[in-house]
């Protein structure tokens, strides 16, 4: 029972959730005693497929069928199913990222397997189960997860599992004619990227802000340090509410939970469901001007001061750091 | 139009999350229980869609025990025309789908609409596992939903912007926030809700796929360390060289 691992591209590229993917079916599978194979669809080229190589992938399947150039999840569940039954696999592993939420249920179904959705290690085998740690109560707990079924189905929280470099000859198969017109369920009509901006989903480091900014037209203070650092923004819950910022700015318990290397929260007093977004990230920084703020509780650093004034001052020091590093 | 709504009855978002001692099941002592916020927004959507398309019913489907009628009966103050309990602890993903789908499969339903997860057990895949069983497209995180006749347009987030689609009916989609503000009951609606139709189903049962074994919480942090405000520069210098993040 090998492993597969489903690599998503975005317009023929590899993001870093899709080697952290591919990293973590290979640990897996050498846990397991096996190999690890990668599918992937639609049209990418050789040397991006190659790359897979670097983590330990020995087989890609790429199903090259043009069809699956946008991502629609009923033919690319087809395409995934196929692939998996032809080789065997065991264990099916995905990113859980909105292309990995809406792929990994039809793909268990179809494959009739357990699906641990956003696991955050890697799994313990028990017996012929998989025990699978993944957050449960939107980050306030953990549940180790038991997958009793033959084949099982992983998708793996981004930036929740550290790539391992391990480079292996690679053997590439090519496949075409999987899918059909009548597979694609869904017509995508427009795809509207986002530009020149880091999306929060992917951002290694996040600034955010909330009501001790004010206003939105203070937000430029927050963009700045953000562009100094390369980071994305973010905002609390009542700056989305009021519609300072744009809804997909709201990171908390009902809106997107994030676990970046750094966050940096800046004016968040720091309510329970802000903190269930947020308290994955790695380090945090919490700047507020109440010393009591339960923002402070989870933070590893904090500055009691005042937006207006900290904010100046560590964007200068943060360009000046940029520049000499 | 005829649609369904699938409700999940959560902890409120304020909810300090605990477990049993031998750390084996949620401490449920005291809690406050909700519907979960994003299927609030899935069954405002839907009495939206029928008002703009001028009639139609929508009934809201749960998989869980007698416990969550105070919830459901509020959904039919909100506005659903009937509620169906289907009586069985969720326990899993899969078990959720396969109850509903056994229930929805031979209803007609023009549309199927979900929360984008539940927030307190979080897969986020009953949506999707739900259209594959009864082989319907699925569009997931949809942040806005129109219908013209048999076709829909919808718009989904995707990582690092957004799609918009078109699909026909029947099918499932699960709601993002931003597709609606949550409707409030008012008291002619609670008024209305007692006498509306509250069915409970017996649970078809089955094996389940997944089983917690265990449940931790989050590693308590190792304090905060304070800066003033004029050491900035320290703090940047920590955060690269002991923190290591920059």
């Amino acid at each position: 029972m090998s492993v597969l691992v489903f690599v998503e591209n975005h317009a023929g590229q590899f993001k870093k959730a899709a080697y952290e993917a591919a990293s973590y079916a290979v640990q897996l599978a050498a846990q397991m005693q096996t190999t690890a194979a990668a599918v992937v669809l639609g049209t990418v080229a050789e040397d991006t497929v190659r790359s897979l190589g670097k983590y330990g992938i020995q087989k890609v399947v790429c199903v090259q069928d043009a069809l699956l150039d946008g991502f629609e999840a009923h033919a690319a569940a087809k395409a995934v199913a196929e692939v998996a039954k032809g080789i065997g696999a065991g264990v099916v592993v995905l990113s859980n990222t909105y292309t990995g939420k809406a792929l990994a249920p039809r793909l268990a179904v179809k494959l009739q397997a357990a699906l641990a959705a956003g696991a955050v290690e890697l799994p313990e085998l028990n017996g012929q189960d998989l025990m699978v740690k993944r957050t449960v109560f939107s980050n306030k707990g953990f549940a180790d997860l038991a997958l009793k079924t033959a084949v099982k189905v992983i998708s793996i929280t981004p930036n929740s599992y550290k790539l391992v470099e391990n480079e292996v000859a690679i053997e590439v198969e090519n496949r075409n004619g999987v899918v059909s017109a009548a597979d694609f369920k869904a017509k995508v009509v427009e795809v509207k990227k986002v530009t020149g901006k880091i999306p929060l989903t992917e951002a290694e480091l996040v600034v955010s802000a909330g009501r001790g900014l004010k206003g939105p037209e203070n937000w430029h203070m927050v963009e700045n340090l953000a562009n100094a650092l390369g980071a994305a923004t973010a905002c609390s819950k009542p700056v989305s509410d009021m519609h300072w910022r744009p809804h997909d700015e709201h990171v908390g318990q009902t809106g997107i939970t994030i676990k970046p290397n750094l966050y940096i929260a800046i004016g968040i007093s720091g309510a329970i469901q802000h903190l269930a977004g947020v308290s994955g990230s790695k380090v945090i920084v919490a700047i507020n001007t109440d010393k009591d703020a339960p923002f402070f509780k989870i933070a590893d650093y904090g500055i009691v001061g005042d937006a207006f004034e900290v904010l100046p001052k560590l964007n200068e020091a943060i360009t000046k750091f940029k520049a000499a590093n | 139009m005829k649609i369904l709504v699938c409700i999940s009855n959560v902890p409120d978002t304020t909810t300090k999350i605990t477990f049993s001692p031998d750390n084996k099941s949620f401490n449920a002592t005291g809690v406050q229980y909700i519907i979960n916020p994003y299927d609030e927004l899935a069954l405002t959507k839907a009495l939206e869609l029928n008002e703009v398309a001028g009639g139609g019913t929508v009934t809201v489907v749960h998989v869980g025990l007698a416990d969550a009628e105070p919830n459901l009966r509020k959904a039919l103050a909100v506005g659903a025309d009937d509620a169906v309990r289907i009586d069985a602890a969720p326990t899993d993903g899969f078990q959720v789908a396969s109850e509903i789908a056994t229930y929805a499969k031979d209803k007609q339903f023009d549309l199927i609409l979900c929360g984008r997860e539940s927030i307190d057990y979080n897969g986020g895949v009953v949506p999707g596992m739900l259209a594959e069983m009864l082989d319907l497209p699925e569009v997931n995180v949809i942040t806005s939903i129109t219908i013209n006749g048999g076709l829909s347009q919808v718009e989904r987030d995707i990582d690092g912007g957004r799609e918009a689609l078109e699909v026909s009916l029947p099918f499932v989609a699960s709601c993002q926030k931003e597709i609606t503000e949550p409707r409030i009951p008012n008291m002619r609606g609670i008024m209305m809700a007692r006498s509306k139709p509250l069915q409970v189903l017996p649970a078809q049962g089955g094996a389940l796929h997944t089983e917690v074994s265990e449940y931790a919480l989050p590693a308590a942090k190792a304090g905060c360390r304070f800066l003033e405000v004029s050491e900035v520069e320290k703090l940047v210098e920590l955060l690269h060289s002991e923190a290591k993040v920059i």
